[in-house]
């Protein structure tokens, strides 16, 4: 090889970069993340969509409630199964989710989101 | 080969790229294959390929520095000299590679010719030509910020370049458009910089007739997959949502070599995938390896000093020669014998003593 030492320095480093996920990641127990309910969640057994859609979408939801209250006033969101839920994050959602450290923040954390829903609403005060 | 050919054919095998996934995962749930085994082989063969095409690059000689410069060579103290642009050791040439790596400074160079009415007659003009660039280096930059942020689904704990990048990027608050979808989570200024950037690209190849002319199926390929790339990663974000954590249990399990397919990931998460994996298997095949291929550019990570360092020409074969000197050590004695001057004498063999040697 004709300068086959700096080559092959340079594409140990440029592999090496390519590659550091799998260094980074060995040995490290890497735990999905476990959101718990709270008991009063777990007596609603339903959430205002299905448990699927609200793993994926919650934040479009929340969205449309947001654009929804915000600029034409309806304050109310008929679910599918005929329920009327009062459209709110503060009073519905954080009424049975009161454990934001043990609920969103389980997988915000996990993806590294910081949604900036706290920047307007207050957090719920968690007994710990 | 026809321009619309070349579209149709990568336009054409682009379409079947996604409908492989699409119908595998969809309709028989081929979560293993689409989720494991081809993200395994397709990075088997990135990797490989790329050692294999750059060490064959390595094996290449380069007899002779190229002096394909824009600036004066050093010569004469009082002639001033460019020292990065026509480099004579090896700090000008590292200034020069880091401008042309990071800023793609040769491409900045571009101009276009065009004819000008001037004078009752046509004139040539080169004209300034900043498009290219200014679309490549949109498009790369964010590849290559969209490429880090998507380190949060292959790192646990996420490093916290992640976190920098991730908030820099999604500044823009979207929830002021008329329409729900772009509220949360937040727009990536990435994202569209980086579907418009290639987006002109593609443009740019059919609107200049010369670019077109050149243009192959090898270009428009990995620009379509690149773009579908980009617009299932789009979509996936904004509209048709998966379960991200689930893809994050996914990636982590391919990063540390036990693969998991959890349940409840929609097929637009394994279309996307699989055009990576595609993408990232065509890699060392195609002109994506300019890649690695920029670092080996002679025009740029050689200095010119061809006129005070001597470069051998590595494939001279050893030619035979036969020098004077060989010739008169050949014939001396003939020549001697009939007389033709030499410039060594023989000299008398001295008889070895004998008293020395008792």
């Amino acid at each position: 090889m004709y300068d086959g030492g700096k080559i092959i320095i340079g594409l140990i480093i440029g592999v090496g970069l390519l590659l550091s996920p799998f260094i980074y990641d060995a040995g490290k127990a890497a735990k999905p993340p476990a959101p718990e309910l709270t008991e009063k969640a777990k007596e609603a057994k339903e959430c205002v969509a299905e448990t699927s859609y609200m793993k994926s979408s919650h934040m479009h939801l929340l969205d449309e409630w947001r654009h929804t209250v915000v600029r034409d006033g309806e304050r109310y969101y008929k679910a599918k199964n005929g329920k009327v839920y009062y459209k709110s994050l503060q009073t519905t959602c954080l009424d049975c989710h009161s454990n934001k450290s043990k609920f969103c923040d389980q997988c915000h954390d996990y993806i590294g989101i910081d949604p900036y829903c706290w920047t307007c609403h207050i957090e719920p005060k968690e007994n710990k | 080969m026809n321009f619309i050919i070349s579209i149709l054919f990568s336009g054409f095998a682009v379409s079947t790229l996604i409908l492989i996934p699409w119908v595998g995962v969809g309709a028989f749930d081929l979560r293993v294959l689409f989720g494991v085994i081809v993200p395994y082989a397709a990075m088997a063969t990135f990797f490989i390929g790329i050692i294999v095409r750059v060490i064959d690059w390595g094996k290449s000689p380069v007899p002779f520095r190229i002096p394909t410069t824009a600036g004066q060579e050093w010569s004469f103290p009082w002639i001033k000299s460019n020292p990065i642009d026509n480099p004579r050791g090896t700090g000008g040439v590292i200034v020069r590679m880091i401008l042309e790596v990071l800023l793609f400074r040769s491409l900045f160079r571009n101009t276009r010719l065009e004819y000008r009415n001037a004078d009752g007659g046509l004139k040539v003009d080169y004209e300034w030509e900043k498009w290219l660039w200014l679309a490549a280096l949109a498009f790369h930059w964010s590849f290559l910020v969209i490429f880090l942020r998507h380190f949060r689904f292959f790192m646990e704990p996420i490093p916290s370049f992640v976190h920098l990048l991730d908030s820099l990027d999604g500044f823009l608050q979207m929830g002021v458009l008329p329409f729900n979808g772009l509220g949360v989570p937040c727009v990536y200024i990435s994202d569209l910089l980086m579907l418009a950037a290639v987006t002109y690209l593609f443009f740019r190849r059919l609107y200049i007739p010369q670019v077109r002319y050149i243009s192959l199926p090898a270009d428009y390929f990995p620009l379509f997959l690149i773009l579908a790339l980009g617009l299932t990663g789009v979509l996936m974000r904004y509209f048709l949502r998966v379960d991200i954590t689930a893809v994050k249990e996914l990636a982590i399990g391919l990063f540390k070599f036990s693969p998991t397919v959890p349940e409840g990931i929609g097929v637009i998460f394994y279309i996307h995938l699989f055009i990576l994996s595609v993408l990232i298997a065509y890699f060392p095949f195609s002109k994506l390896m300019h890649f690695a291929g920029v670092f080996l550019s002679p025009t740029r990570n050689l200095s010119n000093n061809n006129r005070f360092v001597r470069h051998v020409n590595p494939w001279d074969y050893p030619v035979q020669t036969h020098t004077y000197d060989e010739y008169e050590d050949e014939f001396r004695e003939r020549m001697i014998e009939i007389g033709l001057p030499v410039e060594k004498q023989i000299e008398p063999k001295e008889e070895p003593k004998e008293e020395e040697k008792e």
